[in-house]
């Protein structure tokens, strides 16, 4: 089991944090170009699932597999994505996003006085927290 | 077995084919009192719900008729503004109708044309070398299931989120669109599918795995 990498947007879908554990194909853009593009394609994702659903949706689009990975996205009420790349049989990454966000963002970054949710973050106690938390998480304990 | 609908997508990002299932209809009927209790916005040619969910009516949810009248676009069929009849007080008690907004012809076909793209960029963004499209897409209703030939053309099926055997129904709607669409000598590639014979034998495959899988495959 494998984490690939991990995007943070905020509401008006800033790149806040990208971080990187195993990654073997590069886009071949800039990191900005394709920060944008990810965000691009969640916006359309996300309308797209809200229009061809029968339902009303609660929470709406969730994740979506390809045959080498899966990108499982959590949203938070305030806007604030969280999106992560991992390989198809990994269990529970909506899970471990919201850990991420409850015990790693919100304790380092929401309650950083000097972090703004509205600028790239650089923190490096967030860098290594997460870091921690992605190691030990069950999507990527039995990795290799 | 709940299959919501199936599309075909052709290489080019038409939709040629949908079919829906008994599509499930979400609609609350009730009598309201001036002012209503729900924040009215027209959007996109309809007045959708934009704030306040009671009575299971909710947030984009249209308004579908007023005292019995069905709407059409902005005006009732009789002619009268669904806006300036709302916003009247002299005309309450009014007995309004609320439901998800249909999904229309045009609508389906933007809607497989959007699809592509998002398709293509899956691709691009992969972390991995030699990923596909996207395969199975979640939400927390449904599962959408693509499967793309070699050819190009994608065939996608909405499912309930329980729903398995999808694979397999996928394959056999291929082979059934292999055998009666494209050997019907009146069938022009990239046009809609309108063969009978595809049709129904669409529908009995489907019937099939009501009853219990589909076999063979």
């Amino acid at each position: 089991m494998t984490v690939y990498n991990l995007y943070i947007f905020n509401k008006r879908g800033a790149l806040l944090y990208y971080g990187e554990w195993n990654r073997w194909k590069h886009s071949g853009i800039s990191q900005e170009e394709e920060a944008k593009l990810m965000y691009g394609s969640l916006f359309s994702l996300k309308s797209f699932v809200s229009k061809i659903s029968p339902w009303d949706l609660k929470e709406g689009f969730q994740c979506y597999k390809t045959n080498k990975y899966k990108l499982t996205m959590f949203e938070t009420p305030t806007g604030l994505k969280f999106i992560m790349n991992t390989d198809v049989n990994a269990p529970n990454v909506r899970e471990l996003l919201q850990i991420i966000y409850a015990q790693v963002f919100v304790e380092y970054v929401v309650k950083n006085p000097l972090c703004s949710t509205q600028e790239p973050i650089i923190s490096e106690l967030f860098k290594s927290k997460l870091d921690e938390v992605v190691k030990t998480s069950p999507a990527s304990v039995s990795k290799g | 077995m709940v299959i919501l609908s199936i599309y075909i997508v052709s290489k080019s990002g038409g939709l040629i084919y949908h079919y829906d299932q008994n599509p499930p209809k979400v609609e609350v009927e009730k009598v309201y009192s001036y002012p209503l209790p729900f924040k009215l916005e027209v959007q996109n040619k309809k007045v959708i719900v934009t704030f306040g969910e009671q009575d299971a009516v909710r947030v984009g949810h249209a308004v579908l008729a007023i005292n019995g009248v069905a709407c059409n676009g902005l005006t009732l069929s009789d002619g009268k503004d669904i806006m300036e009849l709302l916003n009247d007080p002299t005309q309450y008690p009014l007995n309004v109708k609320f439901g998800r907004p249909p999904i229309s012809t045009n609508d389906k076909l933007f809607l497989a044309s959007m699809f592509y793209p998002l398709f293509a960029i899956a691709c691009q963004l992969s972390p991995e070398h030699g990923s596909s499209g996207i395969q199975v897409l979640e939400a927390d209703t449904f599962r959408m299931h693509c499967f793309q030939t070699l050819t190009g053309v994608k065939f996608l099926v909405l499912a309930d989120p329980k729903q398995t055997g999808v694979e397999n129904l996928l394959r056999k709607i291929y082979e059934l669109y292999a055998d009666y669409a494209l050997k019907n000598p009146f069938y022009s590639l990239e046009m809609p599918i309108r063969c009978e014979l595809f049709e129904m034998n669409l529908q009995a495959s489907l019937e099939q795995m009501e009853k219990g899988g589909l076999p063979g495959t």
